[in-house]
């Protein structure tokens, strides 16, 4: 059995283990409120961008239009997200994992936002096309639109052939889902199959566009691909707290569970060092008389 | 009353507006354009412009940048990159971006000419927004 004051020393540093764990928890939990506040305020937005798209493409169904063209491109860009930080259970990895099932390291260019999953694919070689972790912590929508212009600007000089983007999604604080979305060429099928029916009436009129339904889809679908890099962008940073809250307080358990074995380890050691001291002391006095 | 339709502008950051108007004017990509009640179904590309609200005698403007807009029988919706209240700007930095505009236009040989020329449009009508609204 281990000495006593070993035992002591370990307890005292699992506390204090614990209680970093737990503060982690509480700044998680916090972050993670905001988080999810921000990413509640930005959905009206996204959903009525894919409403009007999923309409626009069911009314014209022969458009030609150059975003709905596969290019022959051979590479495709992801738009991996990810976290700086780790001590967040499996969420780094998760999106990691999710990539390297999808793509072939020498057909995809890798946009990553967020350090750990840049680091993590580097390593495993992908290539790394975009960096940009400094972004995850307070999203802007004006990084989103960036990305989205670098991006259009190399689809339509045919360099890349498609666009993903691989995220967390945020369903509740405890369920977390690595997503993959396809983001151009836009699919009109899988597309209008996805919308409910119903959700745009236009009272039985026909929806004019104007000038023309090319022009408008050319505004609308940097639009709708910003929006959801966006959208994406503050699930993701709700996902990352949330899975760091749960990685925390699973710590914090455990260190608990922990400190009450040693405790109990150390209460056992000290009664039998004070049981053999009195045997001791009785031994002795027994041997003088 | 029968002569107001449903306004809503929406922004990637918040629900801009939301209520019931009798008239709102924007500009186009074609031109100004003013809404009542009961326009036909259209959907439009977005002008930076002042936008203006009219709702029971009241005119609320803001500034307008860019975005698309869906008019239906009932409702007007327009779905802003952004959309700000002359409280909102900031105006040394719409001035700033204005001469950032102004300089690259005046340049030769500059490629992005489309782009700078928006960016001037831009400013402009922030500061528009700001000192006469």
């Amino acid at each position: 059995m281990a000495s006593m004051k070993e035992i002591k020393r370990r307890r005292g540093s699992i506390q204090s283990t614990k209680q970093i764990t737990k503060a982690m928890k509480l700044v998680s939990t916090v972050k993670l409120q905001k988080a999810r506040q921000k990413a509640e305020k930005s959905k009206p937005y996204f959903n009525l961008i894919y409403e009007t798209i999923a309409s626009i493409l069911s009314k014209s169904a022969n458009l030609d239009h150059k975003y709905l063209k596969k290019n022959d491109g051979k590479m495709d860009a992801v738009v991996a997200i990810t976290s700086n930080r780790g001590l967040a259970g499996g969420y780094n990895n998760n999106i990691i994992r999710l990539v390297e099932r999808s793509f072939k390291k020498e057909q995809a260019f890798i946009y990553s936002i967020g350090k750990k999953g840049k680091d993590a694919l580097e390593r495993h070689g992908y290539n790394i096309a975009g960096d940009y972790a400094e972004v995850i912590n307070e999203p802007l929508y004006k990084d989103a639109e960036d990305i989205t212009e670098l991006l259009l600007k190399r689809y339509e000089a045919g360099e890349i052939s498609a666009i993903y983007i691989a995220y967390t999604n945020f369903k509740n604080t405890v369920v977390h889902i690595p997503t993959l979305i396809k983001l151009l060429p836009l699919d009109a099928d899988e597309i209008q199959s996805q919308q409910k029916e119903g959700d745009i009436s236009t009272d039985g009129a026909i929806m004019n566009y104007s000038p023309n339904e090319e022009v408008v889809l050319d505004e609308i679908v940097p639009q709708y691909i910003a929006s959801i890099i966006f959208g994406a962008l503050q699930e993701a940073a709700a996902a990352e707290n949330g899975a760091r809250m749960n990685a925390m307080e699973n710590a914090t358990n455990n260190a608990d569970e922990l400190i009450d074995k040693l405790s109990l380890q150390y209460n056992r050691a000290r009664q039998g060092a004070i049981t053999q001291e009195l045997t001791e002391i009785v031994a002795g006095a027994n041997a003088i008389e | 009353m029968e002569n107001t339709f449903k306004l809503r502008i929406i922004t990637p950051d918040e629900v801009f507006y939301e209520g019931d108007v009798y008239m709102v004017e924007f500009n186009t990509i074609q031109g100004r354009i003013g809404v009542y009640a009961k326009h036909i179904p259209m959907t439009t590309v977005i002008y930076p412009g002042i936008l203006k609200i009219h709702e029971g005698g009241k005119v609320t403007s803001a500034a307008l940048i860019s975005g698309f807009v869906q008019i239906l029988k009932e409702s007007v919706t327009i779905v802003a990159k952004a959309c700000e209240r002359p409280d909102q700007i900031d105006e040394e930095r719409a001035r700033q971006a204005k001469v950032r505009a102004q300089r690259r236009l005046s340049e030769k040989g500059n490629i992005d000419m489309a782009r700078a020329e928006l960016a001037l449009v831009r400013a402009l009508v922030r500061l528009e927004a700001k000192n006469k609204h």
